[in-house]
């Protein structure tokens, strides 16, 4: 019973992180007023990139840098379609999001169903060998816990800091914010970068630790959950943080109901993820005002100088 | 010298062909670039992806039979996407459409019923209208957003495919392939050109290019969900209904799609299996977009996409191109022409600095 709680609760932390960076991320963006819909392609070319490059490199850490700075350099071609271009923010989150998907295949094709050695977990001597305690917080690999801590930066950049002050007036009111003297266009394109970014950590960290293998599709709609997600955390990253290790559990319920020897059928453990998504999603949005409240004013609407 | 951005107070028609036309210039630029890097000639790429398919008669049928499906769904999709009304999970539709369609077929497996094709056309078309009806059930109810809820019940019957071909809908003879039994010749398309798999499908593409012609240039409920999509304040304040516009629009692209994936199982495949299309319901998002959202225009948008998916499949074989060019082709279609739209509703103006 404590393995399992053990295995339950390490397992739920490890499956929440990659949701936990793109989510941040795209916290960030949509906070700025900017709503980019191509988070699962950004995650799947870090994770194609991060595979690569730990694979050919032997180093996990080049392989998480070079995924962030991959994933980043797509979302720029995401930014100058809406920032520039003025294209709507939907259709080209998913132009960029194809794109995505498809240059991840390229990617990763010549490592096609390998497999690789996931990134080791810190050693934190007597902390680690603490019973239960020990393998539950402190067995965990470095990145799960910069996921923990990006929580508390992204909360603290957002509410606590004159830079999430004006990231917050750009996505409320532009021409507002505009008028006062901060640039616009700016804050915007390094709220998009940073999403990027942080999408395709969030992808490296599914092939160099979740689950280290590269397989094309892999990420599976994580993409499309996290948007969900920002919504439900209703873009404040402490809630966000508290629904991603709730959809971390989720994943992890096949492998432990059918531990318990449960006979469900498969498929329907596999489309549990989307169907608590959308029972949330109908939960946190029946509220219209609840909504209209909480989400930044001009959220997804193209914005320029002379307009 | 410095330019600004100026509205355009109407679209002109000339940008609104010259802009796919450009879009797809350039995505062949950008493609050339990518092929040299992969170390491919991109005369050679270029040869297999667009001249190959068309110069035999069965390359020419796989096109046509790809076009079927791509059109099919774009234009529904397209009644949609006018009144912003954003479906993306078509293909899930499409695969709610084919289950219903195959359970109907597997079980009158015997007969010789004239009437069994169109019966599975019908509750194809519908299960396809109501998964998507879902949907919009859930955002005129809950507000919950069309986006998000399409693409999970995508995800959904991905799973409950899954399910059925190992499961209830199986072949009982068929040595536990995750598939069902092959169909009757009653529940297949007959062969619409001689040498290559098109089908009598086909027709429903284009008689639904025609509907949706009629609909959105001759009607007014085409009128209203238009208006909806470019001013929704306006709309309201006429009294059309936004609530409306979200459940013709999601049940229209619902239907279409649902439609599809009766002509994919009735058609080149003959029975239900764990693939039904190779992302149909996506590439159709692009396709109705790079029409222009317009009926004709998307029946030129659904051959070229055809030809990309048929031209990615020939160059794999030809000049060993990896298949997920086919993939980054959409995607950077999409990207271009959502770059170049800007210049059908925006101009360029000069302006003079002062010092």
């Amino acid at each position: 019973m404590l393995d399992s709680l053990v295995f339950l609760i390490a397992g739920t932390l490890a499956a929440a992180t990659p949701l936990l960076f793109a989510a941040l991320g795209e916290t960030v963006v949509e906070k700025a007023g900017v709503l980019n819909l191509s988070i699962e392609g950004m995650m799947a070319v870090g994770a194609a990139t991060a595979f690569t490059v730990a694979t050919l490199t032997g180093s996990h850490v080049s392989g998480f840098a070079i995924a962030a700075l991959a994933s980043a350099l797509l979302s720029t071609v995401f930014a100058i379609l809406v920032l520039f271009f003025l294209a709507n923010h939907v259709a080209a989150g998913l132009a960029v999001g194809i794109l995505g998907l498809g240059l991840s295949a390229l990617i990763g094709k010549n490592h096609e169903g390998q497999t690789i050695s996931p990134l080791s977990d810190l050693d934190m001597g007597w902390l680690s060998e603490l019973p239960l305690l020990g393998k539950i917080l402190f067995s965990h690999d470095p990145m799960l816990y910069l996921g923990i801590v990006m929580i508390f930066l992204v909360w603290w950049l957002l509410s606590h800091s004159k830079l999430g002050l004006i990231i917050r007036a750009v996505g409320e009111s532009p021409d507002a914010a505009s008028a006062i003297g901060y640039p616009v266009i700016l804050i915007r394109f390094l709220a998009i970068l940073f999403g990027g970014a942080m999408a395709g950590i969030g992808g490296a960290y599914l092939v160099l630790s979740y689950t280290p293998l590269w397989a094309e599709g892999l990420v599976a709609g994580r993409g499309w959950i996290v948007v969900a997600l920002v919504v439900f955390g209703m873009w404040r990253p402490l809630r966000i943080a508290l629904g991603a290790y709730l959809f971390g559990a989720v994943s992890l319920l096949e492998l432990f109901i059918q531990g318990m020897g449960f006979s469900i059928p498969s498929q329907l453990m596999s489309a549990m993820p989307y169907i608590v998504t959308i029972v949330i999603l109908v939960i946190m949005s029946r509220n219209p005002r609840l909504i209209q409240l909480n989400h930044p004013a001009s959220l997804g609407q193209s914005w320029h100088r002379n307009a | 010298m410095a330019y600004r951005l100026v509205a355009r107070t109407e679209t002109s028609l000339r940008a609104q062909l010259l802009v796919p036309l450009a879009a797809i210039t350039l995505t062949l630029l950008a493609g050339s670039v990518l092929f040299s890097l992969l170390g491919k000639s991109p005369l050679a790429a270029f040869h297999a992806f667009f001249v190959e398919p068309l110069s035999t008669r069965y390359g020419i049928g796989e096109v046509l039979l790809k076009t079927g499906p791509l059109l099919l769904i774009a234009q529904g999709l397209a009644i949609g996407f006018r009144a912003r009304v954003w479906n993306i999970g078509a293909e899930g539709q499409l695969l709610a459409g084919a289950m219903a369609a195959s359970a109907l077929a597997l079980h009158f497996d015997t007969t010789e019923s004239v009437w069994l094709l169109p019966a599975m056309v019908c509750i194809g078309t519908l299960a396809g209208a109501a998964w998507a009806g879902i949907a919009a059930w859930l955002r005129t109810a809950y507000n919950a957003n069309e986006i998000l809820v399409t693409f999970m019940l995508s995800s959904i019957a991905l799973q409950l495919l899954y399910y059925l071909v190992s499961g209830p809908l199986r072949d009982p003879m068929g040595l536990s392939f995750p598939q069902s039994a092959l169909f009757s010749d009653a529940a297949l398309f007959a062969p619409l050109l001689e040498h290559t798999r098109v089908n009598n499908s086909l027709y429903l593409s284009f008689g639904a290019t025609i509907l949706a012609w009629i609909f959105v240039q001759r009607s007014l409920s085409g009128y209203k969900l238009l208006i909806g999509g470019l001013a929704p304040q306006a709309a309201r304040y006429a009294g059309f209904s936004e609530k409306k516009a979200v459940w013709l629009g999601l049940l229209i692209g619902g239907a279409a799609a649902g439609m599809a994936g009766v002509g994919e199982v009735a058609g080149p495949l003959g029975l239900l299996q764990r693939s039904i299309s190779p992302g149909y319901g996506f590439a159709a998002i692009i396709v109705a977009f790079l029409g222009g959202l317009h009926p004709i225009g998307i029946v030129f948008a659904a051959f070229f996409m055809a030809l990309i998916y048929v031209g990615g499949d020939m160059s794999l074989v030809s000049v060993g191109l990896p298949n997920s060019s086919a993939t980054i082709f959409q995607g950077m279609l999409l990207v271009f022409y959502l770059a170049c739209y800007l210049f059908a509703n925006h101009r360029l103006q000069k302006v003079e600095i002062r010092h």
